[in-house]
């Protein structure tokens, strides 16, 4: 009945949030990624702070695949009140973990699947005395049943308890000897290990685990920012966390302990905003991460600084919209916004990092597009990329990267100027020269939001106007040429079908592509990595009879988006959507695609 | 509307200050408000407090919001970066700023509305967080920017050109600002130079985040009998509750005070205010004896003048974040950059 399922299984785990299961699903994660096994560890809880139902899913998959699989072989229901629904959600053939030491209800089973008793609560009251201790090594237990029932290697579980609890050698021997309940408890019972597990596969040493938002703030350090201002918002708040966090390690001042950075919590995110335009105004590189409603909030701002051509880098790490929404789950619903926010002929170079690896860099490439440009740049990322734990490749950095400032004239520059107007294009890109206050008095002009001429000055003629915002299209056509390409995966076989993808859609797109091949369908992938498009994108389209766009909103926004961008038509490219809050499964891929491509078939 | 550069002329006998400069040098484009606009007088105010300072032009930043009086940083300063930012957020801009180059010299213009109503709440915040800025709210009751609409500082009686009486209580920027844990807030009156000068270089040299509220009549929609932000009204309600006077560093206190009636409070870079008390018992340091009195003063219409309330000792923003001396945007990236080894090794923690 059941199937083998080596290194290639999701395990889920229903927990109740508040209760300290994340180090136990930490340890899980970790544990397989140092038998070598690619995984990927899904965060599903609610907007709650304590006492509501969470989930944790990981995926080992030795193809290394790391979107959803919208399977799950093994679930672990700890918490009584989603016990029907967890059982409902396990593949037939899948296997369901419970704590026994409260009956379940009968009526509640499948035969499809393996049900497994194992009376955690009873096992953990015997062992420890204090009630806090119990609920702790209740979720360590179950990392115990799990080492026996997938062949998880006991030894690496030692090691990393050891590691996480260097200090407190004694929480190492409670944890392991909760382990141990749960193991030694499975071995007895059940035939360990199951179809479904673990096994020792390659080399996961030149990889990581890590969260976008944390890689992101790491970027933020790595290209120099000092000032960070932002306003708490899931799922965008690790961002600053993790800002703040590498600048305690690598930004205090060893004899002073002088801080090298400058955290604001605004008030709002106006205030955020305006912090934003003030530091980059002065010369320093500063930042805010936010969500879609933090970016409604900095609109006036945002439009700001796009006409008076301030620097300024904006993360909007996307969450289910409208309004609130569902702040706690994952979309791709606010390219449309960030690519044209605020009033007026406004629009904004955004770049689409797919995963952690892509946030640590475009962060630092956003602070030289930025300081380059002279206007806001968007670095989009989402709740799946953000907040759960990804396997990428390590890390690099050159130590000969230097931060391009973009056209700001030194002392030297200024004082050799008869005389400095900060609007004069003088090379034709679209882009002047502007200087910092503080350093010459030469150098001193005026921001402003109303209508100014290219000498700076305030104007209400019309021609006047027109001349800037006109050179903002020049400018535009150079962030076109600055911003990265997209990525273009070629099908094994001519063919006539395209996808378009961005962001967190690119894993499902990828496993998708494997399975469409399997059943003789071939598709050439290009993921796009930044707005404006470049011509590539244009190219890929023309090329195509079909194209899909994939991505993780209702209203297709990256289709319009293409359509209003490169004049494409319209009934060519065939939105595939998935906006039920939930990261986006290869299946949906698959399906949209068969969806259209069968009646076709047929006739 | 256009600016007009202003002529700069010469007149004989001008004074220089201590960097060589004189008064022109501190002055801006012509202004385009009405004529008799109080706003215009505060423009002139700074203009001399900064000369008097001997402040270089090019170390001060200027900020303001929108309406009549966040339009007034053209008029002074040439020499000195401008930042007219978006309605009610000046305060945001300037934080921004200051952290990212603490040695600057900010001063931020703003209305009473755009301080009072859309941006009350950048205005509270800015004062919280006692940012070492100078904060002038150009009040005079109304959005003279579109046409004379009550703003929140319009008090509850005060009636509007076209008859309109004001129902609501007025926000009193100086009451909130001491209650918000200001360091420095005082009133003034576009019509008193010698109190307005001095205020400013007072609140110039305050290490933080220092207030003052200049009633400044709106000659156009807000001046005519039966308001209380006329000149007619102002002259007849001011009251000054203390007068100081403003002693640079290194300078010998000449005057003499009569003690018990005037308190000297040193600020951080030696100079020295003298606070002169009008009303005898009037304590500046005190913030609820002050709070009492200024709602006294208000049941009776009294406008209430002077430095008002102040805690030279209240830390700004930098000292408490505890950031570097040098100012953010000075540092070099090879201090904000940790390098490829301390990322590898980082790193080793991630598996
Ligand atoms: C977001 C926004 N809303 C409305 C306006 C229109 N507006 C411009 S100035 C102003 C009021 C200014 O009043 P105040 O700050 O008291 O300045 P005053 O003109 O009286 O000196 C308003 C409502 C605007 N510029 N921006
Ligand atoms: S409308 Fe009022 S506030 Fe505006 S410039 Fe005229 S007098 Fe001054
Ligand atoms: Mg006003």
């Amino acid at each position: 009945m059941s199937e083998n399922r080596v290194n290639d299984f999701v395990l889920k785990i229903g927990t109740v949030n508040g209760t300290g299961s994340a180090s136990a699903n930490g340890l899980l994660m970790k544990a397989l990624f140092r038998m070598g096994i690619p995984v990927t560890g899904k965060n599903m809880f609610p907007s709650n702070i304590q006492g509501l139902p969470t989930w944790y899913e990981v995926r080992a998959n030795h193809n290394g695949y790391m979107s959803r699989s919208g399977r799950v072989d093994v679930m672990v229901a700890m918490n009584a009140q989603t016990y029907k629904q967890d059982m409902d959600e396990v593949s037939t053939g899948g296997f369901l973990v419970y704590d026994s030491t409260w009956p379940r209800e009968r009526e509640l089973s499948r035969k499809d699947i393996t049900v497994l008793g194992v009376p955690l609560a009873k096992l953990c009251n015997e062992q420890f005395s204090d009630a806090r201790v119990r609920i702790l090594m209740k979720n360590i237990a179950y990392v115990g049943v799990l080492a026996a029932l997938l062949d998880i290697d006991h030894s690496v579980l030692q090691t990393l308890l050891e590691e996480t609890f260097a200090s407190k050698p004694r929480l190492v021997d409670s944890n392991l000897q909760a382990i141990d309940l749960g193991f030694h408890y499975a071995k007895e019972n059940f035939v360990c290990p199951l179809p479904v597990r673990a096994e020792t596969m390659g080399d996961n040493s030149k990889h990581i685990l890590i969260d976008g938002n944390s890689a992101a703030g790491l970027g933020c350090v790595y290209a120099g920012a000092t000032v960070g201002a932002w306003y708490p918002i899931t799922p965008s708040t690790s961002l600053m966390d993790g800002f703040k966090r590498y600048c305690k390690m690598f930004r205090v001042d060893e004899n002073s302990r002088e801080k090298n950075y400058c955290i604001v919590q605004a008030e709002d995110e106006l205030a955020a905003a305006g912090i934003v335009l003030g530091a980059n105004w002065v010369g320093a590189r500063a930042f805010t991460p936010t969500s879609g409603p933090g970016i409604s909030l900095m609109s006036e701002f945002i439009g700001f600084a796009y006409y008076a051509e301030i620097p300024s880098v904006f993360f909007d790490v996307q969450r289910v919209g409208p309004s609130t929404g569902m702040p706690t789950r994952t979309q791709q619903c606010d390219i449309m916004l960030c690519a044209y926010a605020s009033h007026g002929d406004t629009r904004h170079p955004v770049l689409l990092p797919a995963n952690p690896k892509e946030c640590f860099e475009m962060a630092v490439s956003a602070f030289d597009l930025t300081e380059r440009l002279q206007t806001p740049v968007f670095v989009l990322s989402d709740l799946d990329i953000g907040m759960n734990d990804w396997m990428i490749p390590e890390l690099e950095w050159d130590d000969n990267y230097r931060p391009d400032r973009g056209k700001v004239l030194n002392v030297d520059e200024i004082e050799g100027l008869e005389k400095f107007y900060r609007y004069l294009d003088s090379d034709g890109d679209g882009i002047a020269a502007r200087t910092v206050p503080g350093e010459h008095p030469k150098g001193a002009y005026f921001v402003r939001g109303s209508g100014h001429n290219k000498l700076g000055a305030y104007t209400e003629k019309s021609e006047e106007y027109k001349e800037v915002v006109d050179r903002l299209l020049v400018k535009w056509e150079t962030a076109r040429a600055l911003v990265p390409e997209p990525v273009l995966k070629p099908a094994q076989k001519h063919t006539g079908i395209g996808i378009i993808a961005y962001g967190s859609s690119d894993g499902a797109v990828l496993e998708a592509l494997d399975q469409l091949e399997a059943s003789g369908v071939y598709a050439n992938y290009m993921r796009v990595l930044a707005f404006p498009f470049n011509g590539e994108v244009k190219g890929f389209i023309g090329d195509h009879e079909t194209v899909f766009v994939v991505e993780q909103n209702r209203d297709a926004q990256l289709r319009s988006l293409l359509i209003l961008e490169t004049n494409t038509d319209a009934a060519k490219l065939i939105p595939i959507l998935h906006y039920d809050g939930m990261p986006i499964p290869s299946s949906c891929v698959v399906e949209g695609l068969f969806a259209h491509l069968r009646p076709e078939a047929v006739a | 509307m256009t600016y007009i550069a202003k002529p700069k002329i010469d007149l004989p006998g001008q004074r220089s200050n201590k960097l060589g400069l004189l008064r022109r040098d501190y002055e801006g484009v012509l202004s385009t408000l009405c004529a008799g606009c109080g706003h215009d007088s505060i423009t002139a105010a700074i203009v001399e407090a900064f000369w008097e300072l001997s402040i270089p032009p090019e170390k001060v930043i200027k900020l303001s919001g929108i309406g009549c009086s966040s339009k007034t940083p053209a008029y002074f300063l040439s020499g000195a970066h401008g930042f007219n930012s978006v309605h009610g957020r000046m305060p945001s801009v300037a934080t921004g700023a200051l952290a990212g180059n603490r040695d600057l010299i900010c001063i931020g213009v703003s209305g009473d509305g755009d301080s009072l109503s859309i941006g009350f709440g950048q205005f509270g915040h800015a004062v919280r967080r006692n940012i070492n800025m100078l904060y002038i709210i150009e009040n005079n009751g109304v959005y003279g920017l579109t046409k004379g609409q009550f703003s929140a500082s319009a008090d509850k009686g005060s009636r509007a050109k076209k008859g309109e009486i004001n129902q609501w209580k007025n926000i009193d920027s100086v009451s909130t600002a001491i209650s918000m844990g200001g360091s420095f807030v005082a009133r003034s009156f576009s019509g008193d130079r010698d109190q307005l000068v001095t205020l400013i270089k007072a609140g110039v040299m305050h290490p933080g985040c220092a207030v003052i509220d200049v009633v400044s009549p709106c000659v156009t929609f807000n001046n005519h009998p039966g308001s209380t932000k006329s000149y007619t009204y102002t002259r007849h309600h001011y009251h000054q509750a203390s007068q100081t006077d403003f002693v640079p560093p290194a300078s010998e206190i000449t005057a003499s005070y009569a003690a018990g009636e005037s308190k000297v409070v040193e600020l951080h870079d030696g100079s020295k205010l003298i606070l002169k008390k009008a009303d005898s018992g009037y304590n500046p340091t005190n913030r609820s004896g002050v709070l009492r009195y200024l709602e006294q003063q208000r049941t009776r219409g009294e406008v209430v003048t002077g430095l008002l309330f102040i805690n030279a000792l209240l830390p700004e923003m930098h000292r408490i974040y505890g950031t570097a001396n040098t100012p953010m945007k000075d540092l070099d990236f090879d201090k904000l950059n940790p390098g490829g080894k301390a990322l590898a090794k980082l790193q080793g923690l991630m598996r």
